[in-house]
This record gives C-alpha cells, structure tokens and sequence, in this order.
C-alpha cells in the first residue's frame, strides 16, 4: 500500500491533519489504535477559552474542523471576558463527548482520498534521513511520502494512580512502547512530560441544591464563522460551582505521600498552569478553598467532570476527598482520577513548518511536541498537514506569524524556545493580542485558506462580502455628519451622552465610550449583518489602540522579513558569543526576528548577524 | 524604524559658531529638500555640488543659504545625502528642521547616519573588523558598566517600579486567562489609578532629578525675554562681557535672536537674547516676537525681565502669563531709578530686584541662577538618577506610556487595554536596566558610540 501522507494517531492533531491533506487532494492514511477513539476528549469537556477559543476560530478560518464538529456537538456556549475588552473575549463550549466524536468520525468517513486503519505504529521507514512510510506493530509495512506523527499522550504512556504505575493511555488503551526508542535512535530528545485528570462522577448521585449553577450565553453563537446555529443553543445545558474546605485540604494533607507526585512515583514534568488538588492545597496553603466546576460530559451517560480536582491519590483516598465537597456527600465515582506520565520530543528540533529538523517529510503535531489541550493540538496538526501538502505540491510552506495569529505566536514559541512543562496557550503569551480577537480570526487569516485550497469559493465569496460590507459601513459612518439641532440632542440626551455643540460625524459618535453601534441607528438606519455591525463598532472604538498595536508589529516584522540563509554557519562568524553560536547553531531560525527571541541570543549578537546579512555572508 | 525612511538632523552644535549645518540621508532627501528650497532645481543638479538659494516655508524665506547635494552611493550613509548650511541662529535652524520634519523627514536618532553607513556597508571589509571590535568592546564596556551601576540604586530603584506593576500586571492576566476563578479578585479602575498615579509621580521625579543632573553636561538653556527696552540685551552682554547684541535706547532694534555661552561655578549658561515682545505691527519684528515665545518651551531657564520703574503694561502681563508654569527668574530692572513695581505686585518664586548696569547688580542674578539650580549640590549629590541619555529617553517613553494608561483610565477603557500600555511601562523600565530586550537596543547600541560622525 502506498499513500501520499500517512498521519498516525486519531485524535485532535491527527484529524486536523489528515482533513487538509485530503481536502487538499492528497491520498492520505490516517492510522489510530482504536477507530472508536478518534477525536476523544480524554479530559475535561469543553473547547475553547481564553487563546483556546481563538485558536479555534483561527482554524476554522484557515478551513479546520474543530469549530464545526463543536457547533454540531455543544451542549452549552459561552462568550468568556464579555466584561473586558474585544481582545480577550473568547468562546467556550461544553461539548458531548458521544456526539463530537460521533460527528467527527463521520466527516471522516464522508471524506474523499482520505482512509482510515486500525493499528500501532511501530517504526518509521527512514531512507537516507528522508521518511518513506511506517511499520506497524504488526508487521505491516504501509509506505509514504509524508509522515505526520500525532500520537498524543500514547508515547509510553503510562498510568499513575497512588504508587501504582501502569502502562496504557487514556481509557485503558494500549501505550505505543516502540515509536519513543525509535525517535531517540535517529537522535531526537526525548522529554517526560505528565498530566492529571480528575473523577468523574455519577449525576444522579449529585445534590445540585448545594450547588451553584453556571450557565452559559442564551444566544446562539456559533465557533465556525460558516455555521448559524450551534446544538448549545437546544441543550443549553448548566454547570455547577462547588468549592473545597478545610475538611478536603486535611484529607489531602493526611495523605499526601501517597500520592504519586508527593509519593515521588512521578519522573515527567507537570502543567504549571493546571497543578493537581493536592499541589494546589500545598502551595496555597492560606486558601481556605479552591473552586471547582461539575460539568456535563454527555447527554448519553451520567459521568459529571469534577473540574479542578485532578489528583493522583489512591482509590480509598479520592473517596474521602470527593465525599467532602458539598452536594457530593454520597457521591458515587464512576471514574478515578489519574495522572498520566508520556514522551514527546524537544520542539526545538522541529521547523516553523511542523517539519522536524533531522527527517524530511516527517512532521509531528499536538502533545508529541510538549503542548497541552486539544485547542493547541488541533491548530498544530492543521499547520502540519497544511505544510506536508504544501511541500508534496513544492509549494511555499505557510508559516503564520504572531501578529496574525494564536496558532502562529504558538508554533513559534515552541519551535524557538523549547518547553519545560506541557506547553499551554495563554492570552499573555501574545504580544498583540489586540489584533488577535475573537471577531477577526477570518479576516486574518480565511484568505490563506482560500489559497491553498481549504475553503471555497462559496465561502470565500462570503467572506469577501463581509468584508466589502466593513469597509462600506466605515465609510458611510465617516461620511455621515448629524448637526446639533434641538432634535439630534434630545436624542443624545436619552442616549445619556453629551449634546452637540458643533456637528460631528456618526464615525465620531461612536467613538464616544458610551455609545454602541445599535445607539447610531437611531440617526441612520444600518443595514448590515451583526458580525459587520460588531467588527466595525469594535474597529472604531479601539482604532486608538489598534493601530499603536500594528505599528508595534510591523517593528517586529523588519526583523521578520530579515532571513537567514539556511546553510549559514554560525561557527564562521567572528565576535558572535559562543553561547548565541551554540544556540542559534540548534535552533536554526529562519528569521532576524525568530533569532532574536532566542534566549541567550543577545542584541549585540543580533546586531553582528544583521550586518554579516547585510555584506552578503561574508 | 524603518530604514527606509528618510532621516534628518542638525549637524552641528546648536548655538554655536556663525552656521549650522542640517543633514538628510534617505532616498527622499534631495526631493523633500527641493520642496522647501527656493533656488536651483536640486533634483536636477549634479552630485556633489552646492547651491545658493533660500529655505522657504509658503512663501516666507527662512533662511539664505548654501545647500549641498551628494547622491547615492558615494556619500557617508551611502544614501542621497543634502547638507543645509544655514545662519547658526538656534531658531531658524530649528524652524529648518521643522519644516523638513512637517515635508516627511523623520528625525534621526543619535547616531543614526553613522549607523546606515554601517549597515549600508560603506564601511568597506578592510574596516568591518575594527567596526565588530568596536560593538563588541562597546556592549563590553556598556555591560560592565551596566553592571556596575545596576548594582546600585539604579536597578534597586528601577525595580521597585517594575515590582509594583508585576504583580497588578499578573492579576489582570489571570483576571483575562482565567475569568471563572471567582476566588481570584478582579483588578479594579482604583487600585490601577492609584499605582498609575503613584508611579507617574515617582517616575517624574526620576526624570526630573536626572535632567537637572544631564544640565551639567549640557549646560542650561537660558532665554531671556522681556518687552522692549527694558535691558534685557545689557544682561546678555554683562555675562558674556563684551558688546555683542545691539543696544540702542530706541525700542525694537535686537531682533534677531543672539547667542553665547559662558562657563558659569562649572556649569555652560547658553545664553539666548530674544527680540522684545510687543504686539506690533512691523512684518519683520513680528517674526522676531513669534521666535521668542516659541523659545520658551525649549528653554531651561527663562529669565523675564522687567522695568522697575514703570507699572505693569500689557506687554508685561502677556509676558508673565506665558511663563507662569515655567517657574522664572523674574528681574525688576532698572531699581535705581524711582521703583513703581516690587516684588510684592509679583507671584513668582524668583524675583531680583537689580540694576543690571552695575557688576554688583549681575551678581545677584547670578546668584538667583545660583540657587535656583542648586548647582553645588548637583555636582556632589550622589542621589538615584539616569546617568545616560539612552535612560532618559526610555524613562521618558515609560512615563509616556504612563501617561496614555492614564488617559485610557479616564476614558473607561477595559481593564485589558489599559494593562496594554502598563506592560509596555513595564517592558520599557527593564530596558533601563536592561532586563527585557527589545530589538530598538540593537539602535541603542549604535546611539551610544557616535555623536554626529
């Protein structure tokens, strides 16, 4: 069997993965452990929030999956940060764990050049330090001229519960042994990393009376800019809010050692950003409690996810601290919480493009690189199977950069600066984050999609046409002037705003911080879409903002657009610190601009390698 | 900063000497000069050549004066290149790069030519060796120096602004990564009014502290104004002793704006006589009072003077009025003769009462100036300050900064934005220290070892 792209793991990264190398007419094999499994949630069940959600609608932008099969599959969304600014406002759903998976497997199947096999990746075939294809556990051999590893938290995965260690991945499925050893054969470095989920419990043994309830936006918002409707809109199921006591935190310090991360059973490196109930208990010893969430996780089973309490405390233990919580009192846990310890490989020995630096052809995406979430996994596998089409078509790769994009301030990150614990997106980590919102994902980015191929015509068409209609509505708002007559102030009065003195355009009204988009049809009928309505109310009202914002990246693009030619050597150049030589000899930026956010690499370093760019390398 | 943009600068020092000299590098020098340029057609002529002609604005000429084009690549930066040689006066010179500036120049920053003539490899390879010792010896010596001093109060000062922002900064991250933590307070409009309030105030005082300290080096701009004939020129001459503004007892006869500089308990007084101001009708003298009141933005020390022996008139209280927040020195001249005005008609903090035709009466202006700048202090004072103008500047662009917060604040921005412009206040006192690197340090680097050429 031969096939152009093979992707190997089904889940968050290996669909995006395997979707836009056969939407982009590539035979492609998409080879997972269990066909039942693909596109799980092993852990908690939501999509998107703060940077997540960004993520999400950047994918769907650039003509991902995720937005949609959440749309199909919510059961409840929510517009985080509505109180903020436009730059922080995200999205998050509460998806069904049956019915993602269930919808994603048939826009898989429904899929043309795109096939699906069961099995266990064990070895890759490696020709001349190019990938040919893949061995399987069984013998099998299936040969490629791509290879797109996705395997997630598969890579000796292993179980950890108390002091008992066992192998597997998540849901008791078989851990890949072999991949790992291989990867570290042909010289990649490979990391232990560990992550934690916490119990589930059975609803029907909850008393939600105790409980406050959460519930998400009444309206129908929608992830994918192409859907209208989302099934959050029919289930508009709640959460719940409970908190911790003392009673749960003496339980946790009784017990601690019998963790096994106080208990020292853990070799990998946690999320700093996601500690378990019992490192929270110890490292924040003055709280009196610490919150937590039950969330639905099927309308198909009764299992509630007890966000915020992931733990590795043996079975007896968990019982006590759950039975401690209020309203969970007699609570019956149906799974327990573990935490799971897996490979990945150092992504600095990956290119911008999700290509590793030591194979050709072969890309890796999502956990296998130290990221965490199915948000920052699926935008990886997107950008991977984007880039191994591209390569097959000897195209430009398409390389996002991090003032257009979460997915692009991500890959950079990981690629220049390598992680230490499981990588997760953070608002904070982009610079201009003011550009990167919630609203514009499709104006940044839909237009690549379109080029190489992901979304349509039809929907470009679309997309062209809201944007006409932002343009055409900011120009009617600065070409409209209402006068200070008694009538106009009446109204600005009621509006609860300054009256006029002088006139003033309704471009200039809306500036005004008290003034919404909808107050201006009262002078003028608008007669635009919501989107348009709102991407132009928030263009005006920030435009301040906004532009201080893009010319603080176009000083970072200078340094972008400064490339490094790939055969330099950085030994040669004289007066370079040898520790910039070292770094910048394994990091091997492609950019002025990449190089300089290496750490280690300092200015003086980047001013030397600016002037050796500009005498041509000599 | 792009290099493509076209850049300008005053070559020489200003004030000084009987010409300055203004220089554009960029590939829009020659037309954005010809665009203010009554003469030849510069875009025409050939390289390396000079030209007679005036710098006009509309249709007012500026200034007469020599302009010399030198095109690409056979110039300093390897760039078209127009040198104005123009009449030394610090206004006019100044209102010549304003007006380039207004045409679409962009003022260099220092060391700027020198370092396009770096970059742009007119430095030939022979040279480009000794150049790399040269940053390298020069981040060295920045470094060790940098060390030693951020050793010092400077870092510890620096850092306690900085850890005041870290963790407001913190919490509105949280507060915008994860906002269902209801545990977790949100950072409210007070608590980011009182640290912008707190810092702002704190920062000025650093800035404040440390130009009073750059005035040793610099030495202070001194202007002195008045209405005509009240003895504003005599001053001038008594400090520079010797005849070289005009002094005539008929009103209006110093127009153009005069300059010298004596060396004053160690410390440079430039010192800057202005045409009297009136409301008057004369073209020519017209200009000379607009020049004068623009001085006093860009002056360190302003001296008002006034005569004693008359009551305020309408000119004098126009004058006051425009320095009232510029904290003068004010001197009531004249005082031998019948005084109809003292210093108790005057709210100022400065006032001499003098005779400034008698050595005796100078000396106590001086002084006044004297006290006013502290000056034994400075020198000995071992206080907090930014020692270099590349701190400066940067302290300046935080509380710029700053300053924007502030403004954002009272428009009620979202949390979020105003957190925007704090991170770069942030960002920018690590510069100071040099504990956050931003690629302007590449031109910081550059700024620090040229001056001019």
């Amino acid at each position: 069997m031969n096939y152009e792209v093979i992707v190997v793991g089904g889940g968050h990264a290996g669909i995006e993965a395997c979707l836009a190398c056969a939407r982009m007419k590539h035979d492609t094999l998409l080879v997972t452990g269990n066909i039942e499994n693909i596109a799980d949630m092993p852990c908690n069940p939501s999509i998107g929030g703060p940077a997540k959600g960004i993520v999400v609608r950047e994918i769907d932008a650039l003509g991902g999956e995720m937005a949609k099969n959440t749309d199909k599959s919510s059961l409840q969304m929510k517009m985080l940060n509505t109180k903020k600014g436009p730059a922080v406002r995200a999205l998050r759903a509460q998806a069904d764990k049956i019915m993602y998976k269930k919808e994603m497997l048939k826009t898989l199947q429904k899929q043309n050049k795109l096939t699906i096999k069961e099995g266990l990746v064990k070895e890759l075939i490696i020709e001349d330090k190019k990938v040919k294809g893949v061995v399987l556990e069984s013998g099998e051999t299936i040969t490629s001229t791509a290879v797109i590893l996705t395997t997630g938290t598969y890579l000796k995965g292993a179980i950890l519960v108390g002091d008992q260690k066992t192998e597997g991945g998540p849901h008791g499925e078989k851990a890949s042994n072999y991949l790992s050893p291989f990867l570290k054969s042909l010289g990649f470095n490979i990391l232990r990393l560990k992550t934690g989920t916490p119990p589930r419990i059975e609803k029907a043994s909850v008393d939600f009376t105790k409980m406050q309830e959460e519930r998400g936006s009444s309206e129908d918002i929608t992830f994918s800019y192409d859907n209208i409707t989302a099934t959050a809109y029919q289930y508009q199921l709640p959460c719940h809010l409970i908190y911790t006591n003392e009673v749960t935190h003496q339980i946790i310090k009784e017990h601690l050692e019998e963790s096994s991360m106080y208990g020292g059973y853990v070799e990998g490196v946690g999320p700093r950003y996601c500690p378990s109930i019992e490192d929270k208990v110890v490292r924040f010893s003055d709280k009196e409690r610490h919150q937590l969430f039950l969330e639905p996780e099927s309308i198909y089973y009764d299992d509630l996810y007890l966000q915020g309490f992931s733990t590795s405390m043996p079975h007896y233990v968990q019982e006590q601290m759950v039975h401690s919580l209020q309203g969970l009192e007699n609570a019956k846990i149906l799974k327990y919480a573990y935490a799971i310890e897996y490979d990945a490989i150092d992504p600095k020995q990956i290119k911008p493009t999700l290509e590793t630096k030591l194979i050709d052809n072969l890309y890796t995406a999502g956990q296998i690189n130290g990221t965490s979430g199915y948000e920052e996994a699926a935008g990886q596998g997107l950008m991977a199977g984007i880039n191994a089409a591209l390569k097959l078509e000897g195209k430009k790769p398409l390389i996002l950069k991090r003032n257009e994009s979460y997915i692009g301030v991500l890959i950079d990150d990981l690629v220049t600066k390598g992680v230490k614990d499981p990588y997760r997106l953070l608002t904070s980590r982009a610079e201009y984050r003011l550009l990167l919102r919630d609203d514009n994902a499709d104006l940044r980015l839909r237009e690549y999609g379109h080029q190489i191929g992901l979304i349509s015509d039809d929907i470009y068409e679309k997309f062209l046409k809201k944007k006409n209609d932002i343009e055409s509505l900011i120009t009617l708002l600065k070409d409209n002037k209402i006068t200070p007559t008694k009538e106009t102030n009446e109204k600005l009065n009621l509006l609860q705003t300054t009256s006029l003195k002088d006139s003033i355009t309704l471009y200039d009204l809306l500036k005004r911080p008290e003034i919404s988009i909808e107050n201006i049809q009262i002078f003028k009928e608008l007669s635009y879409s919501k989107d348009v309505l709102k991407e132009v109310e928030i263009k005006v009202k920030y435009e301040g903002y906004i532009k201080k914002a893009e010319k603080e990246a176009a000083k970072m693009l200078s340094l972008e657009n400064k490339v490094l030619p790939s055969d330099i050597n950085y030994y040669d150049i004289a007066n370079l610190a040898s520790e910039a030589k070292q770094k910048l000899d394994e990091i091997r930026p492609l950019t002025l601009g990449q190089a300089s956010r290496i750490s280690g690499v300092n200015p003086a370093d980047i001013s030397i390698l600016s002037v050796y760019l500009k005498k041509g390398g000599k | 900063m792009s290099d493509e943009d076209t850049i300008v600068a005053i070559s020489t020092k200003l004030g000084v000497g009987a010409i300055s000299i203004v220089r554009v590098s960029g590939k829009d020098a020659i037309s954005i000069v010809n665009n203010i340029f009554k003469g030849k057609d510069l875009t025409k002529v050939a390289s390396h050549t000079i030209h007679y002609g005036f710098i006009a604005k509309g249709k007012e000429n500026l200034d007469e004066v020599l302009v010399t084009v030198m095109r690409a690549p056979k110039t300093f930066t390897r760039e078209d290149i127009v040198e104005i040689n123009c009449h030394g006066g610090i206004a006019t010179t100044l209102s010549i790069l304003d007006l380039l500036l207004e045409k679409g120049a962009r003022q260099a920053e220092a060391g700027e030519f020198t370092k396009r003539a770096f970059l742009n490899g007119r430095i030939d390879l022979t040279q480009a060796e000794s150049v790399m010792d040269l940053i390298n010896s020069k981040t060295e010596t920045t470094r060790k120096l940098a060390l030693s001093s951020l050793e010092g109060s400077l870092k510890q000062y620096i850092d306690s602004f900085r850890n005041k922002l870290k963790h407001v900064l913190a919490n509105i991250e949280v507060n915008i990564d994860y906002p269902e933590y209801y545990d977790i307070e949100e950072v409210t409009y007070e608590q980011l009014q009182q640290v912008v309030i707190e810092l702002e105030h704190d920062l000025q005082n650093l800035i404040t502290r440390s130009e009073e300290r750059q005035i040793v080096k610099n030495g202070i701009k001194t202007i002195i104004i008045g209405r005509p004939n009240v003895g504003k020129s005599s001053i001038l001459n008594k400090f520079l002793q010797e005849e070289k503004a005009i002094v005539t007892d008929i009103e209006g006869t110093t127009r153009d704006i005069v300059e010298g500089s004596i060396i004053f308990d160690g410390i440079e007084l430039s010192l800057i006589d202005t045409a009297g101001i009136r409301d008057t009708e004369n073209v020519v003298e017209k200009i000379g009072v607009e020049k004068s009141l623009a001085l006093i933005d860009k002056a360190n020390l302003i001296i008002v003077v006034l005569n004693a022996s008359e009551e305020l008139n309408e000119n004098d209280k126009f004058i006051l009025d425009k320095v009232k927040e510029k904290n003068p020195i004010i001197v009531l001249n004249k005082n031998d003769l019948p005084m109809k005005l003292t210093k108790d008609d005057l709210s100022f903090k400065h006032i001499v009462s003098t005779n400034t035709n008698t050595i005796s009466g100078i000396d106590a202006l001086k002084q006044e100036i004297k006290n006013m700048f502290k000056l034994s202090e400075i020198v000995e004072d071992n206080d907090t300050f930014l020692a270099n103008e590349r701190q400066l500047t940067l302290a300046r662009k935080a509380l710029q900064s700053l300053q924007d917060a502030k403004d954002s604040l009272t428009n009620q921005a979202p949390v979020d934005i105003i957190e925007i412009d704090l991170k770069e206040v942030f960002e920018i006192l690590g510069n100071i220290t040099g504990e956050s690197y931003s690629d302007e340090l590449l031109d910081e680097l550059f700024a620090s070892f040229c001056v001019g050429k």
